[in-house]
């Protein structure tokens, strides 16, 4: 395969479920041993679009290949190649630890022996080595979790997905997957993983695409996406007047602001201004920050509720 | 529905690890398994065909617990793989989510159906045999053609788990169920000559009984054990293997569709 070929690549895709666009005209391009991001509220289509590059249904329109396979036609031999954490747990809770590994590399066409010596090094890197009997009904959400990453490992995949592989985790239980994400990140994995999370993907993702409504609305790195998308500065005031201060002040000083319940943020390129007019106000509290992705994306996809 | 929700389906040897894993989760059973397959119709069995059969001389030729061990044997490995294929296979398809994680893998829904269809049949094969070994144990027949009722078990199985996997792939949830066992397993018992030769029946339903599944493979059990090659033997499993088929592309097309959703 030729390396400076993307190990994934979408053209144009497309799919309507009953008449509507869920996947719009949908281009990506995924290069070799970068995390990348895909970002979005829900119903923005990210679950049907990994579905989509997994050949696991047929796109209405459009072109989309996976490591050097066309999708869905060659499907099955690109899937024996891609690792998928799905955003559900799907274990077999019949089964221990080892079992869910054994019976899941073996629908890979792998042999027993050859599972069984990849066993003690996927235990370890799911931190599950005393755990190997134990049944999966007695594991934690973060155990779980680690075992169907473990899962996903089994055949060596050179591209893995991942559907919000955190969400429902601990603080603790998050912070442990995101050190194995970077370690598989580090080995030359190519990984793409769908989120919520600003700061997982932050942390995570060397290039971000924001997606709503089925479209890609904008693409770079989490550092590009906050340059190109929003002012560097944050003033965020808080207090039953802010509002209506807001309203009387707020367009001076601020490039932008939006008013959000009992809150106020303000979206500046130089805070001292606007921090010096606040000082006139000491019933109103507030907080200076620099520009972060939640901004980025609230920006974008709007502050309305998605359900 | 898409066009492509009609190809042909297209199965592989990869539907092996799926089997093999449902055979793990049946040895971690095995024990309550073997003896639902055995209580359930020798009680049935004994019951009726020492309480019945006292009042019966002969049935079509046999005693009447032996007229009874030939349907029992069709209707056991009916009862299973129509069991397995609704219930079970519901839990792996949708509350388990065991097919989503398969399908993530080079395996196709062909594959996952067609497991289905095989895993289901397996256990009526043990079904059967664990009918046949009561048949050999109480003497009821000595034919070596009863070792015939092992494959006949088997496309008993194959047949009747290809037709309910048409009710799972439609069943909004468990209750759903109850209607294909109240409105169609339970009439064809009691159609297709497990209790009583169909000939007992007004001829309008005889004529419902000859359409039916059941009433195939019994035509081929009874004569068995009585020691005689089943007339119309090519016919009968013509008909169980064209209801296998049917079943197998019907569900499976319906299966696309609702996993394409």
């Amino acid at each position: 395969m030729n390396e400076t070929n993307p190990v994934l690549s979408a053209r144009k895709l497309r799919k309507c479920y009953g008449g509507q666009p869920v996947v719009d005209g949908l281009n990506l391009s995924i290069r070799r041993g970068e995390c990348f991001g895909l970002l979005g509220p829900n119903g923005a289509g990210k679950t049907t679009t990994l579905r989509l590059l997994l050949g696991l249904i047929a796109p209405d329109a459009g072109e989309l290949r996976l490591l050097d396979y066309h999708v869905p036609e060659e499907a099955r031999p690109a899937r024996l190649r891609v690792g998928v954490v799905p955003q559900m747990d799907n274990l077999d809770p019949d089964f221990t630890v080892a079992e869910n590994l054994l019976v899941y590399g073996r629908y890979f066409g792998m042999s027993d022996a050859a599972i069984e010596a990849r066993l003690p090094e996927l235990l370890e890197f799911a931190s599950l080595t005393g755990k190997r009997d134990a049944r999966v009904p007695t594991l934690s959400g973060g155990m779980k979790r680690r075992l169907t990453l473990a899962r996903a490992l089994v055949n060596d995949p050179e591209v893995i997905f991942l559907d919000e592989p955190t969400t429902g985790l601990d603080p603790q239980a998050r912070h442990l997957i995101w050190q194995r994400l970077r370690e598989l990140t580090a080995r030359g994995k190519t990984l793409l993983l769908t989120t919520h999370f600003m700061d997982e993907a932050e942390r995570l993702c060397h290039r971000l695409a924001v997606m709503d409504n089925g479209r890609l609305i904008s693409e770079g790195s989490p550092r590009e996406l906050i340059e190109q998308n929003i002012e560097p500065q944050v003033v965020e005031v808080f207090g039953e007047h802010a509002a209506a201060w807001a309203q009387d002040h707020a367009a001076r000083h601020a490039q932008r602001f939006e008013i959000s319940g009992e809150s106020v943020f303000c979206y500046v390129l130089d805070a001292q201004p606007l921090l010096a007019e606040l000082q006139q106000h000491p019933q109103l509290r507030y907080l200076h920050r620099p520009a972060n992705l939640e901004d980025v994306f609230l920006k974008l996809t709007g502050r309305e509720m998605r359900e | 529905m898409s066009k492509n929700h009609f190809a042909l389906p297209r199965p592989s040897l990869r539907f092996v690890p799926i089997w093999r894993r449902n055979f793990l989760v049946w040895q971690k059973m095995a024990g309550s398994s073997i003896l639902g397959h055995l209580a359930d119709p020798v009680i049935y069995m004994l019951g009726l065909g020492y309480g019945l059969g006292g009042m019966l001389p002969e049935v079509g030729g046999m005693s009447y617990i032996a007229f009874l061990a030939a349907g029992t044997v069709c209707y056991s490995a009916m009862n299973s793989a129509s069991f397995e294929a609704l219930y079970s296979g519901f839990a792996r398809m949708h509350e388990q989510r065991t097919w989503e994680a398969i399908l993530n893998t080079p395996i196709t829904l062909d594959d996952i159906v067609f497991s289905e269809i095989v895993w289901a049949a397996s256990k009526s094969l043990l079904a059967g045999m664990a009918v046949l070994a009561v048949i050999w144990v109480l003497g009821l027949s000595h034919s070596p053609l009863t070792l015939w009722l092992i494959p006949l078990a088997l496309l008993v199985g194959l047949c009747f788990a290809s037709l309910g996997l048409i009710v799972t792939a439609i069943a909004p949830g468990y209750d759903f169920f109850m209607y294909y066992f109240t409105l169609v397993i339970t009439p064809m018992v009691l159609l297709c000559g497990v209790f009583f030769p169909v000939a007992q029946l007004p001829p309008l339903l005889q004529n419902i009984s000859a359409i039916l599944p059941l009433t195939h493979a019994i035509d081929i059990a009874r004569p068995l054990l009585n020691n005689v090659i089943p007339a119309q033997f090519l016919w009968h499993v013509a008909v169980l293997l064209a209801y296998t088929l049917l079943g197998f592309y019907v569900s499976l097309v319906l299966f696309r569709k609702r996993l394409s959703q």
